[in-house]
Parts: structure tokens; sequence; C-alpha cells
């Protein structure tokens, strides 16, 4: 990394709720917003493990009530219902000061070593490692569901949706549990992100950031498992070196980016490779 | 306190009356082209910094600004549809979403650079400033202004679209876009056409709202969820319903910041929630 403003484990961290993104392609501005959730159970406990689990419990719940809400209507509607319930969770939080501490967000969280072995040390080598296999672990059980016949129906969905329920496959409670074991790994991956940074900001909740979030994802290539896991990394990487270059103005080239991938990289960087492969064979032969 | 309720309900209206304006376009090329435009806003913007450097710079007096700030932002508007919006008609939405996001970032960044992260001021004339009392009641005239010339607006809009050749061929191209082509109507023009009037009467919107919204580089991004919202709430590709939800939205924000100010903007977010709930397509949508 250059200069060590994203440190490993923050680009560690991101991987997570990317990779869970390409379970449901379409834009769920809502998964960073599970963090808040987050947040309320990392406040109680301080021993990481069963923080993690606590952080993903109540995720999977919240998410389970909110998939209600978001398998309705078109897809505009349902980009209106997850951008409006996570504004309303902003505002919750922003006012709820005693819990949250408002914009300040919350230092000081303090975690007990793991296990009680390892503790945090300053420089975040104990950090890294933990988030690292936390994020390996998701990923291995993320990439068995995929791969699983349920992998495969969420796929038909993706491709037909209309054709689905004719063979027979229920397309609302299969979106309903995607999106609720979504919300599960974005509460494992804020539970994560508390834990490593021991700060919880409610910037976490808001606007950009899922926005942020969208373009790794997309950049990366939207609906493949590895697809979130380098735009993550890339995204990191170029908003660390275009900062650098240019403090001010870096915003305009993500933007110029992501202009550039959806009109000549459709599918991002894993989608762009794949085309050129194919025409390299073609031309190959 | 009937007073107070008075003076919120106007308020509320001058503010729906500017948000319809601005997103009627968006409604539109929604409706036509299934193009979800998060981009709009930038149009908006557009026509706001053209009628601000001609007051500031060319000493142009605020209503003769107006006309060009419609006239900059459907130029600036055609020329983005057929240079890059057309290439992705057909393609999915979340590559839409993404495009239009990346332009809006451009826009910023691109804004910031020539004119500055600042506010920028509007110089209204004197005879829009100031208020007039009615049974007890203060008015602001400037917000009179405004929702005189968006009611008449709405009417030459509606006009248009109902009672004109082109009106009709725009409905046709909305109802079914390839049943419209194979009558002979050029679809892609009349596109062309729908895009740039939607992001000259943003721009217009833009310009008029200086005043009451506020201008600076990152106003695509602070209301973009409004316009949206104005349009998934009122459903898409009709006059009427964008009108009627920027005018309930208006009215809700207005005095949820009045009434409620610790809830904050918890009102219109919970208000727009329960609408899509009630009606996933819209006030006045097309049933898909």
């Amino acid at each position: 990394m250059p200069d060590g403003r994203w440190r490993p484990l923050e680009i560690a961290f991101w991987l997570i709720p990317v990779a869970c993104f390409f379970l449901f392609p379409s834009y769920r501005v809502l998964g960073s917003q599970i963090l808040i959730t987050a947040l309320f159970a990392v406040h109680g406990f301080h021993e990481p493990l069963s923080g993690l689990l606590a952080a993903a419990a109540t995720a999977t719940v919240a998410g389970y009530l909110v998939s209600f809400l978001v398998v309705r209507g078109s897809d505009l509607t349902r980009l209106m219902v997850t951008l409006g319930i996570g504004l309303m969770l902003w505002e919750a939080a922003n006012k709820a000061h005693s819990i949250t501490g408002g914009v300040d967000g919350l230092s000081g969280v303090t975690i007990s070593p793991i296990l009680g072995l390892w503790r945090f040390d300053i420089g975040g080598r104990t950090a890294f490692i933990y988030a690292f296999l936390v994020v390996f672990i998701v990923f291995v059980l993320v990439r068995r569901l995929v791969n699983s016949p349920f992998g495969l129906s969420l796929r038909g969905i993706r491709e037909g949706r209309r054709r689905m329920p004719a063979i027979g496959a229920p397309v609302a409670r299969r979106l309903r549990v995607v999106f609720t074991l979504s919300a599960t790994v974005a509460g494992i991956a804020g539970a994560l992100l508390a834990q490593t940074t021991q700060f919880v900001g409610i910037d976490t909740l808001g606007f950009p950031r899922s926005a942020d979030l969208l373009v790794m994802l997309v950049l990366g290539g939207a609906g493949r498992l590895y697809g979130g896991l380098v735009g993550a990394a890339i995204f990191m990487i170029a908003q660390d070196w275009l900062s650098g270059i240019d403090p001010v103005y870096w915003q305009f080239w993500i933007g110029f980016f992501l202009v550039a991938i959806v009109l000549f990289a459709r599918g991002g960087i894993l989608g762009g490779a794949d085309a050129l492969r194919a025409r390299w064979r073609v031309h190959k032969r | 306190m009937l007073g107070n309720f008075a003076g919120v309900l106007f308020d509320g209206l001058a503010y729906g009356s500017l948000l319809f304006l601005i997103a009627v376009g968006l409604s539109v090329t929604l409706g036509l082209m299934n193009f979800v435009n998060l981009a709009h806003g930038a149009f908006a913007m557009v026509g706001g910094y053209a009628c601000v450097i001609l007051m500031t710079r060319a000493g142009v007096p605020f209503l003769a600004t107006l006309p060009v700030a419609f006239v900059v932002a459907a130029v600036v508007g055609v020329l983005l549809e057929r240079t890059l919006y057309q290439r992705l008609y057909g393609a999915s939405e979340l590559d839409q979403v993404l495009f239009s996001i990346g332009i809006v970032f451009m826009s910023i960044a691109a804004t910031t650079w020539w004119f500055g992260p600042s506010q920028q001021p509007v110089a209204l004339p004197s005879w829009l400033r100031g208020q007039v009392s009615f049974a007890g009641v203060d008015f602001g005239i400037y917000r009179i202004f405004l929702i005189a010339v968006v009611a008449a607006l709405t009417v030459t809009l509606t006009w248009l679209v109902e009672k004109t050749r082109f009106g009709s061929r725009v409905r046709a191209s909305v109802d079914n876009a390839t049943a419209a082509a194979g009558l002979g109507i050029n679809v892609n023009r009349v596109f062309a056409l729908t895009f740039a009037l939607g992001s000259g009467l943003a721009g217009l919107g833009g310009g008029l709202g200086i005043d009451v919204l506020g201008l600076d580089p990152t106003f695509p991004l602070k209301y973009m969820v409004y316009f949206l919202l104005v349009v998934a709430v009122g459903g898409s590709g009709t006059i009427k319903g964008p009108l009627i939800a920027a005018l309930i939205l208006g009215v809700f924000d207005v005095a949820g910041k009045y009434y409620l100010p610790d809830v904050g903007g918890f009102v219109i977010y919970a208000l727009m929630v329960v609408l899509l709930i009630l009606f996933p397509a819209g006030l006045y949508g097309k049933r898909a």
C-alpha cells in the first residue's frame, strides 16, 4: 500500500459486503445499512467472536424483516424503498445520540483479545489476520452457497424471472432468503469493521458508502463471486492513488471510470477479461 | 396556529411545485425510455449555473437569464443523449444507474473545478423580494411567483402532451415504442426531443430554485433522492402523477421540518416508504 492510508485490513473489510452483493445483483443499497445493527450488537459485547455472532444474528433478523418490503414492486420502487429505509435509519441513529454518539461516532470500543489469546496490537497485525480469516471463511461459505442448487435457482431468477415460477421455484421466497443472508454477511462485516478499527461512525449508514460499494461491485463485475473481491481491492487502491495525485477532484476520475466501464466493458473487469479471452480464442482459430 | 398552518402549506406548495418542475423531465425519460437517469439533477445544476454566471459576470437581469437556463440545459441534455445516453437504452438498469451516477460524480468535480465549492448567490429583482400580508398571514412574493410560473408551465405542458401532434407521438412511444416505430413515428427523434425538453425544464427549475434550494456543486447528489422520490411515488410517464406527488412531498417535508424539527427528514422518508408499499407502481403509474 502506498503511504498506508488504506490499511490492508480495511481492504479486507470491504471484501465481505461486496462479495455478498453478487448474490442478488440488483441495486441493493441496503447492504451496508444493516451495519447499524452490528453497531448495537458490538455495543454490548466485548469478546470479539461472540460479538461477531451477535451482530450476524441481529442483522439477520433485521434483514428478514426488511426483505418483505424489498421484494415487492418494480426496480425503481425497490431502489427507493431501500434508500428510504437507509435514510430513516441514518436519521434515527443521528438522533439516538446516547447510543450511537451521533455524528461524532463511538470511539474507544474496547475489544478483548480473541479467544483470550491474541491481543489487538497497534500495528494491526492481529486485526488483519483476524479480518482476513473471517473474510475467507465467509467467502468459502458463500461460494458453497452459490454452487448449491439454491444458488442455481438464484441464477435462474436473474436470467429469467418470469420463467422461474413455471418450473416451481418460489421467486419471492428465494429473494427474501438471499436478502436475509446478505444482511447477515453485511452484519458480520460491520462488526468486523467496528472491532478492528475500534470505532463506529454513523457514516457507515450514509448514502456515499452505499454508492462506494456499488462502484466496487461494478468495477469487479456484478454477479460474480470474485468480482466483488477484485473490485474492492482495485477501488481502494485506485481511490488512494487518485486522491494522492489529485486530492480535490479524484471523484471526477471515479465517475469517469464508471462511465467508461459501463460503456466499454460491460460486466466489469472480470467480464471484460472474459470477453477479451473469448475474442482471442476466436482469433486463434 | 391556523395562520402558521396556512404559511407552512403555502411554502410547501411552492417547494413542491419546484420539485415537480425539475422532476417532470425525469418522469418522462423514465416512462419513455425506461432509463433510470440519476444525473437528472445535473441538468438542473447546469441551468442554475447558467443563470448565476449571466447575472454576476454579464449583468443580465434575473428574469432574462431563465430562458437561457432552459436553452443551455436542453442543449447539454440533447448532446449527452445523442452521444452517450442512447447507447444504454437497452442496457440493464444496474448499468444505467451506475453510468448516470458516474456522470453525477464527474459533474460535481467539474463544477467545483470551474466555479469553486461555495454556494452561489442570486440577486432577485426588488419587486420579487419581500412579502405580502393577506388575512394576517405573510406570503413570500417570490414563492407566489414560483407557484404561478409552475402552474402556467404545467398547463402548457399538459396542452403540449394532450393536444399537439408531438404530444400524441410521445404518448404513443411511451405506451409501446415498437408499435409506434412500426407506425412510422421516428421514435429516436421523439426520445431526443423529449430528453431535451425534460433537461430544459430541469435547467429552468434549477435557475428558479437557486433562492429556495441553493446552488453548489453537490446539488445533483443532494437533491437526487428528492427527484427520484417524486417520480417513484407519482409513477413514471405521466404529468399528473409527479405533480401530485411533488406537492404532497413538498408540503409534508416543510410541515415536518417546521412542526417536528427533532425528527428532521424522517417524516418524508417514512411517508415515501408507506406510499410505495401501498402503491408499488406509484400513484398514477402504469401497472407493470
